[in-house]
């Protein structure tokens, strides 16, 4: 049987999270194969190789850089009607997330999103997932599907360690389609920093930050740490920072290694998106905030005396 | 035109989800349920869109257990939209059945000539209904909008990507448009709005009568469990200099995370 894994790339480097995904295939002995898009797909698929990728199909196209849903929709569905793959596995980005499910839904197949934990016995795979943003998980199993379609959260699995091998390469060229869908124009988020989901660092701020302007120490803390920053539900209403910022259950779910919780009380909601975080740090007047239930480490203190000590404190030692 | 918003009803954002005893599932008694918030954007998106193209209707679809789904359908009705198509089907359908049924109940009731659905539901949080409409509409589709305009047909729309980078796409005719937070503000229903809403009509099907088999379902989900519990918090006591140092210091020597 095969296992198809999306192979995501920009300017030839593989994302690491694709990488996770073809370490993992190859872990389990059966052929991998995979689909590479854009410019410089060749030399990603090269560097795929070295991680276990067997057999690679490239449409190597500069129309591919930009993800389209139509277009890239054909080039997946032409591989996946011809290699019959058992699983088709991909990564946690807004492309994958968009694209994925509507193949299931061409090849009448169960789909499962953001899984953090997947294993295969004999051709079926079970994955866990978490459900209501993280306040339980459950285990996913598919039953009479074609295809098993998976989204695997970033940083979930094991990248091995890079060998010489040769890919088996089939030069693709992507099927003409007549596209109702237009992408006219990307315009890039002011932050040049990771999205949430895929940050290691968070540096999250909520109402003890009194007003917006002092969402700026957060991002001196963040440019120290090379973090990410997040924010809760009630500063996104206020219309402090952009929603793209929210952690939480109507906002995103994160799992960094350490989320700096500052001038957070910790809602429900807010817990449920990041409580599965490696290290949370606490930092709120009130001793008796939720938040602290669910930190490794509590300051009881004003985020706004605290914060700007701690990012010169992190500047001795990094 | 003839419009279409498709709804989930969920437990609400504060609820306390605990598992069953068998863990097949969780705990619903006791649990208060709402339309899914990001459906909120989608109803309301689809209620400016008929105000301002006079002589359009506004339907809303749901799939799920009726007994207590149609109140969901319900709010969406006191907000605004003019009559409800509830199919009545049983809590653990997967989401290609819940898009099978949305499909089929399109094509009965149909056709529309725009689509509106949350881009995702709280719940199981897939984020597929979407798409999976789309496909099997033979629509295009965008999801996580956030910006919504209708003109001569088409829709414009800005959506979220990584990085809160944006993309302005356009779509040919009609489509499926998942809702993001951010798109507008969804009014409250009315006292009057919910009178009225009493007496709009709701139409009832079964997944058999769209010829969907709930045991079709794909995906299943079993072994719930609640997350590990945490060790408990480690304060740092002191003077803000001291604790900074101190917490510096734990995050670099105990916990390892720098």
């Amino acid at each position: 049987m095969t296992i198809l894994v999306n192979v995501e790339q920009t300017e030839g480097k593989v994302r690491s999270a694709s990488l996770e995904l073809i370490s993992f295939a190859a872990s389990t002995g059966k052929d991998v194969a995979g689909i590479v898009v854009g410019s410089s797909a060749k030399a990603a698929a090269e560097e795929a190789g070295r991680y276990g990728l067997q057999k690679a199909f490239v449409f190597e196209d500069a129309n591919l850089d930009q993800y389209n849903s139509e277009s890239h929709f054909a080039c997946f569905s032409e591989i996946i009607a011809e290699l019959k793959p058992k699983i088709v596995l991909s990564t946690g980005s807004a492309a994958s997330r968009d694209l994925i499910p509507k193949l299931a839904a061409k090849f009448d197949s169960g789909f499962v999103s953001d899984a953090v934990e997947i294993n295969l016995s004999g051709e079926d795979l079970t994955l866990k997932k978490p459900m209501y943003s993280g306040k339980c998980f459950a285990q996913a199993s598919f039953k009479d599907s074609a295809i098993q379609f998976v989204c695997m959260r970033p940083n979930q699995l094991k990248v091995s360690e890079p060998k010489d091998a040769n890919v088996d390469i089939t030069e693709k060229s992507a099927p003409s389609v007549d596209l109702k869908t237009i992408v006219k124009e990307v315009v890039q988020g002011a932050s040049k920093r990771l999205d949430l989901t895929e940050a290691n660092i968070i540096v999250s701020g909520g109402r003890g930050l009194k007003e917006a302007k002092n969402f700026e120490l957060l991002e001196s803390l963040a440019d120290v740490l090379g973090a990410s920053v997040g924010a809760s539900r009630a500063v996104v209403d206020a219309g402090w920072v952009p929603h793209s910022m929210q952690v939480g259950q109507t906002g995103k779910t994160v799992a960094p290694s350490l989320y700096i919780a500052c001038g957070i009380s910790g809602a429900i909601q807010h817990l449920a998106g990041m409580s599965t975080s490696k290290v949370i740090v606490a930092i709120n007047t009130d001793p008796e905030a939720p938040i602290f239930q669910k930190a490794t480490y509590g300051i009881v203190g004003d985020a706004l005396e605290i914060v700007p000590m701690l990012t010169e404190e992190f500047k001795k030692v990094l | 035109m003839k419009i279409l918003v498709c709804i989930k009803q969920v437990p609400d954002t504060t609820a306390k989800i605990s598992i069953k005893a068998d863990k097949q599932g969780v705990e619903t008694n006791g649990i208060k349920w709402v339309m899914n918030p990001y459906d909120e954007f989608a109803v309301e998106e689809a209620i400016k869109l008929k105000e301002a193209n006079a002589g359009s209707t506004l339907s809303v679809i749901t799939v799920g257990p009726k007994a207590r789904a149609v109140e969901a359908l319900r709010t969406a009705l006191a907000m605004g939209a003019d009559d409800a198509i509830m199919v009545d089907a049983e809590e653990n359908v997967d989401n290609l059945c819940t898009a099978k049924a949305l499909a089929a109940a399109i094509e009965k009731e149909g056709p529309f000539d725009m689509v509106f659905t949350g881009k995702l539901a709280i719940d199981d949080q897939q984020s597929a209904v979407t798409q999976m409409l789309s496909e099997l509409c033979g629509i295009p589709h965008a999801n996580v909008v956030s910006k919504y305009t209708f003109a001569n047909g088409n829709s414009e729309v800005e959506r979220e990507i990584e990085g809160g980078a944006k993309e302005v796409l356009e779509l040919k005719g009609k489509s499926v448009i998942g809702a993001n937070k951010g798109l507008n503000t969804p009014r409250y229903a009315s006292l009057p709005g919910i009178m009225k809403a009493k007496k709009k009509p709701v139409k009832d099907y079964s997944l058999a009568d769209l010829g969907v088999d709930a045991q079709q379902s794909k995906v299943s989900y079993k072994e719930f469990s609640l997350p590990p519990e945490r060790p408990a918090v480690k304060m740092i006591e002191g003077e803000p200099a001291g604790q900074t140092a101190s917490l510096v210091s734990l995050l670099k020597d105990e916990a390892k995370v720098l």
